[in-house]
C-alpha cells in the first residue's frame, strides 16, 4: 500500500462521532442548541491545551479531547450551561489527576458524564431518547461503526458487550418478570452507540491483553445488569465507571506479580 | 525545580482543579434546582395562609372547596383489559375545568369533567354569596360519560352563535358534544347538528375566530388515533412510535363556524395536518398579523406554532422561530407578558424528574424586533424545573403589576415507596417496534410515576426572576393535577385558582390579597366581533409600564380561565389607558378607566 493511502487512525473516531452527531441533529434533532454542544467542544478542548502543555511540554493530539467535548455534549441533558463546561472539564482534568503508574484510570467522558449525574441529578440527566422511529439509521452507525472499530482492533470489544448484555437481558427479564424486548429496549437507543463504539474501547483505560478486553467487557455487562437490577437507570455509565479503573490496577497488580515471579527463580537458580 | 518535582506540584493542582470542579457541581445543581438558598429560607414559616406570607408575599391561598359547596372527586377511566398493566398511565387524563359566566349573572361560573364510565360531570353555578350549587344534571350537562359514547376529557366555553351566552364544548375520548346555551337555563345538544365526527380521543380544544368573520371557529386536537376505541382494542400496537419524535397519535380538526349552527371541518385544506400527542393548544395574535396563531404542546415531540396567514392558511413556524429545536413532553401552552412591554412569552410545561429526566419546561420569550423568533428564559427566570408538570397558568396573583405563574403537577401517586420511573426510562428509550407496542411496556403493579409532587407558585418580581412561594403561600396539596384556571369569583380583585386533579378532588383556593392593592378588571362583549370577545386584546398603560392580555378560548392543559382579564396594579391609583383591539380589527380606547372594579366594554357598532 503506498504512503498516499496511509490514514491516522486517531482521526477515525471524531469522524464517526461527528457523523453520528451530525446525522442524528439533522435528521431528529437531537441537540437543544449548538450552544451548549459547543461549550463541551470548547472546554474540553481548552483545557486539553493548558493541562497538556503544561504537564507534557507539548500541544497534545486533540483528537481524544474533541471526542471526549462531543460525547459530553450529545449525552448531557440539561437546560445550565454550567452542566456541559464543568462535564468536559472534569472529564479532561481526570485524564490528569486520576493516573497510576503513568496510566489514566477512566475513561474521560465516562468519568466526567458520570460525575455529573451522580452529583447533580435534579438538574443534569443523560440523553436517553431513541434514534427516530426507523430502524436504518442505527443500522447505518452499526456498520459503519463495526467497520471503524474493527480497524482499529476493537470489535471484538464491541460485539462481546452486545452479545453480553444480550444475554444477561435474559437474566434481567426472568428475574423481573418483565417482557424481554422491554429489557433489551436500551441499547438500541443512541446513547448505547456512543457506549459501545467509544467508551467500552478506548484504548487508553482497556487492559492489554485481547483476552483480559473480553472478559473486562462481559464484566461490565454484568456489573450493569446487577445495576439494572437494582433499578439504576445510568447503569451502563456507572458500570464501565466502577469495573474501568479496577480492571486496570487488576491488570498492573498481575503484571508486577508476574515480573516478581519472574525474578524470583533467576535470583534462587543464582 | 527538577522534573519530578514539577510533575507532582502540577498532579496537585489538577487533582485539586478536579475536586473543585465537583464541589462546583454540587453547588450549581443545589441553586439551580433551588434547594440550596430557597427564597423562604429564612423565613420563619408561617404555615399555609399565615400572615407573614400575606405581609411578605401580598397574598395567600387558602384550599376551600368543600366549604363552598364544591365536593367533587375525579374519577379515571378503565379501558382495554389489554392495558391493565400500565392502566395508571394511559388513563391519566380527564381532569379539567373550565370558567365562565354561563347565565350572566355577573358571577364566573365553571364546568369540571369527570371520566370514570357513567360518572357525571358538575356544573358549578356561583351563587355570588361565595358558595356553588352544582346544576349539571338539571341543565343537562352531567350525564355525559355514559357506556360506549366515551368519557370526557375537557371542555371550553364560547358563544358560538353570537346570541349572548356561553355555549359549551365537549371533547372526550369518544363522542364529542356541543351543548348550545338556552339562555342560561339549560343546555341542548347540537353536536350532531352541527356536524362533529363520530369520535376524536381530544385532550385539546380551544375555541378562536381564526378568520375573524365575527364568528368563534373551534380547534380540536386528537391525541390517540381517532381510529381507536380506546374499550375495545383490535391491537396493542397504539402507543406512540417514540418517546420523542411520534406521529401516530390523532389528527387535527378545524371546524369553520358557517354560522346557523354549522360547522365544517377544513383543518386539512388549511395545512394544519398533523399527527402529533397534542396535549394542549391555545390561540393568541403571537406574529402581530391582527389574526390568531396556533401553539400546540405535543406530547413525545416538538412543539408546533401554526401562524395565521390571513385567515386563509396555517403555516407550521416551529423550527424557524425556534420553539420547536428539542423534543420534549409537552403538557401546557399559556401566554403572559411577563416582562410588561407587550411581548406574550409562551410557557410551555414538560417533564423533569430529578436522576432520570430532566427536560425542564420552556418559557419562549419572542425577540425584540426583526422577525418572530423565541429565546427560552425558563431557566434565566428561574420557572424551568416543576417536576412532572402538567397545567399552567399566568396571572397576577398578588396585584403587583406583574404576571405570576401558577403550576400543578405530578403523573401518577400510587405506592409511597416503589417508583415506575426505572421501567418507565427504559421503555421510553426502545426502538418504535419495542415501545409502540403496548404489551411490551413493564407492568406498573402499583407503584408511582412522579407522584406526590410538590406545586409552584412562581412570584414575578418584574425585574427578570421568578421566586417559588407555594408552600408559604398555602399551595400545599400533592395530589396529581392536571388543569389549572383562574377567576376571580367573588368580584374581589384577587385571581382565585381552581386546579383538577386526576383521580382527585377538585381544588378551590381562594386568593386574599394584601389590602391596598389596586388592581382593574375588563369583561369585553363584540359586537362585528364574535360576543364572547375571543381573541381581543387589551393593553393598559400605566405609570410607563404597559401590559397586554388576550382573551382566551382556553389555555393550559384542558383548562379554560374566566374570559375577564384581571390586572393588578399595586400603589398606583390611577392609569392613563387601556387600549382595546377587537378581533374585527378596531381599536377602542378608554382613558382612566376606573380602578378595583369590572369595567364592562361593549364593541362598538
Amino acid at each position: 500500500m503506498s504512503a498516499r493511502f496511509t490514514f491516522d487512525n486517531r482521526f477515525l473516531g471524531p469522524i464517526l462521532i461527528t457523523a453520528i452527531l451530525v446525522a442524528a441533529h439533522l435528521s431528529f434533532g437531537i441537540l437543544e442548541g449548538y450552544s451548549r454542544t459547543g461549550m463541551a467542544i470548547a472546554v474540553a478542548i481548552g483545557a486539553e491545551l493548558i493541562l497538556g502543555r503544561l504537564t507534557y511540554g507539548r500541544i497534545p493530539h486533540l483528537a481524544s479531547a474533541y471526542i471526549t467535548g462531543i460525547s459530553v455534549g450529545i449525552l448531557v441533558r440539561s437546560p445550565f450551561l454550567w452542566a456541559y463546561a464543568l462535564a468536559s472539564l472534569i472529564s479532561i482534568v481526570s485524564k490528569y489527576a486520576l493516573r497510576y503508574k503513568g496510566r489514566h484510570l477512566w475513561n474521560p467522558s465516562n468519568f466526567g458524564v458520570s460525575a455529573v449525574l451522580f452529583l447533580a441529578p435534579a438538574t443534569v440527566s443523560l440523553l436517553s431518547i431513541q434514534w427516530g422511529n426507523t430502524l436504518w439509521p442505527m443500522v447505518v452507525i452499526w456498520v459503519l461503526g463495526a467497520v471503524i472499530v474493527w480497524r482499529v482492533g476493537r470489535l471484538h470489544i464491541s460485539a462481546t458487550y452486545v452479545a453480553a448484555f444480550l444475554l444477561f437481558s435474559l437474566v434481567r427479564s426472568a428475574v423481573t418478570g418483565n417482557p424481554w424486548l422491554a429489557s433489551v429496549a436500551p441499547i438500541t437507543g443512541p446513547m448505547y452507540q456512543l457506549f459501545i463504539f467509544f467508551m467500552v474501547t478506548d484504548p487508553r483505560t482497556t487492559v492489554h491483553s485481547h483476552r483480559g478486553q473480553l472478559v473486562v467487557v462481559v464484566v461490565v455487562a454484568f456489573a450493569e445488569m446487577l445495576l439494572r437490577l437494582a433499578e439504576v437507570v445510568y447503569a451502563p455509565f456507572y458500570a464501565l465507571f466502577l469495573v474501568g479503573p479496577a480492571s486496570l490496577l487488576v491488570e498492573s497488580w498481575l503484571a508486577s506479580r508476574a515480573l516478581t515471579l519472574d525474578a524470583a527463580p533467576s535470583v534462587g537458580v543464582r | 525545580m527538577s522534573d519530578s518535582t514539577r510533575q507532582r506540584a502540577l498532579w496537585l493542582v489538577w487533582s485539586a482543579m478536579l475536586l473543585a470542579s465537583l464541589a462546583a457541581v454540587v453547588v450549581l445543581n443545589g441553586r439551580s434546582a433551588g434547594t440550596a438558598a430557597p427564597a423562604f429560607s429564612h423565613v420563619e414559616r408561617p404555615g399555609p395562609g399565615g400572615t407573614d406570607a400575606l405581609a411578605r408575599y401580598g397574598f395567600v391561598l387558602e384550599e376551600s372547596a368543600r366549604r363552598l359547596g364544591v365536593e367533587f372527586v375525579h374519577q379515571g377511566p378503565a379501558f382495554d383489559k389489554q392495558l391493565d398493566h400500565i392502566m395508571p398511565q394511559v388513563a391519566s387524563m380527564g381532569a379539567a375545568v373550565a370558567v365562565a359566566d354561563f347565565d350572566r349573572d355577573g358571577w364566573p361560573d365553571f364546568y369540571v369533567t369527570n371520566s370514570g364510565e357513567a360518572s357525571l360531570n358538575h356544573l358549578y353555578r356561583n351563587r355570588g354569596d361565595g358558595t356553588f350549587t352544582d346544576v349539571a344534571a338539571a341543565m343537562g350537562v352531567a350525564d355525559v360519560n355514559a357506556a360506549g359514547s366515551g368519557v370526557s376529557m375537557g371542555a371550553v366555553w364560547g358563544d358560538y352563535d353570537n346570541d349572548g351566552y356561553d355555549d359549551l364544548f365537549l371533547y372526550k375520548y369518544g363522542r364529542p358534544e356541543l351543548f348550545h346555551n338556552d339562555a342560561g337555563r339549560g343546555f341542548t345538544p347540537v353536536g350532531e347538528r352541527a356536524g362533529l365526527p363520530r369520535w376524536i380521543n381530544a385532550n385539546a380544544a380551544v375555541w378562536f375566530d381564526y378568520d375573524r368573520d365575527g364568528r368563534l371557529d373551534l380547534f380540536v386536537a386528537g391525541y390517540w388515533s381517532e381510529n381507536l376505541d380506546l374499550w375495545h382494542l383490535s391491537t396493542t400496537r397504539i402507543m406512540p412510535e417514540s418517546f420523542e419524535y411520534a406521529e401516530n397519535g390523532g389528527r387535527k380538526y378545524l371546524f369553520h363556524n358557517l354560522g346557523g349552527g354549522k360547522f365544517e371541518e377544513v383543518a386539512l385544506k388549511l395545512g394544519l395536518a398533523s399527527r402529533r400527542w397534542t396535549l394542549a393548544a391555545a390561540a393568541a395574535d403571537l406574529a402581530g398579523t391582527g389574526y390568531p396563531d396556533l401553539f400546540l404542546a405535543n406530547d413525545y415531540g416538538v412543539p408546533q406554532l401554526y401562524l395565521n396567514q390571513g385567515g386563509r392558511a396555517f403555516v407550521e413556524a416551529g423550527r424557524d422561530t425556534r420553539v420547536a429545536l428539542a423534543p420534549k413532553s409537552g403538557m401546557n401552552a399559556a401566554f403572559g407578558d411577563i416582562f410588561n412591554d407587550g411581548r406574550l412569552a409562551i410557557y410551555k410545561t414538560n417533564i423533569s424528574e430529578p436522576g432520570v429526566l430532566v427536560q425542564a419546561n420552556d418559557l419562549w420569550v419572542p425577540k425584540k424586533g426583526g422577525p418572530l423568533e423565541y429565546d427560552d428564559l425558563a431557566s434565566s427566570l428561574g420557572v424551568d424545573l416543576g417536576g412532572w408538570s402538567w397545567g399552567a397558568q399566568f396571572g397576577d396573583l398578588n396585584n403587583d403589576g406583574t404576571l405570576d405563574l401558577y403550576l400543578t403537577n405530578g403523573y401518577v401517586s400510587a405506592g409511597e415507596r416503589s417508583s415506575y420511573w426505572y421501567d418507565f426510562a427504559v421503555i421510553a428509550t426502545g426502538h418504535s417496534a419495542i415501545i409502540g407496542d403496548a404489551k411490551n411496556w413493564p407492568a406498573m403493579r402499583g407503584r408511582s410515576l412522579s407522584g406526590y409532587q410538590r406545586k409552584r407558585v412562581w412570584l414575578n418580581d418584574g425585574a427578570g426572576r421568578f421566586t417559588d412561594v407555594a408552600q408559604v403561600v398555602g399551595a400545599t396539596d400533592t395530589f396529581d393535577g392536571r388543569a389549572v384556571a383562574l377567576a376571580d369569583f367573588s368580584n374581589s380583585g384577587a385571581l382565585d385558582v381552581l386546579v383538577a386533579n386526576q383521580r382527585g378532588p377538585l381544588l378551590l383556593y381562594k386568593n386574599r390579597v394584601q389590602p391596598g392593592r389596586h388592581w382593574i378588571e375588563f369583561e369585553l362583549e363584540g359586537r362585528s366581533s364574535n360576543r364572547s370577545g375571543i381573541g381581543a386584546r387589551v393593553e393598559l398603560q400605566w405609570n410607563g409600564r404597559r401590559q397586554v392580555q388576550e382573551v382566551s378560548g382556553g389555555s393550559g392543559f384542558s383548562a379554560q380561565n374566566d374570559r375577564r382579564l384581571h390586572y393588578g396594579l399595586g400603589a398606583m391609583t390611577s392609569i392613563e389607558r387601556a387600549v382595546v383591539r377587537w378581533p374585527s380589527g378596531r381599536r377602542q380606547a378608554i382613558d382612566h378607566p376606573t380602578l378595583d372594579t369590572l369595567n364592562r366594554i361593549v364593541e362598538p357598532e
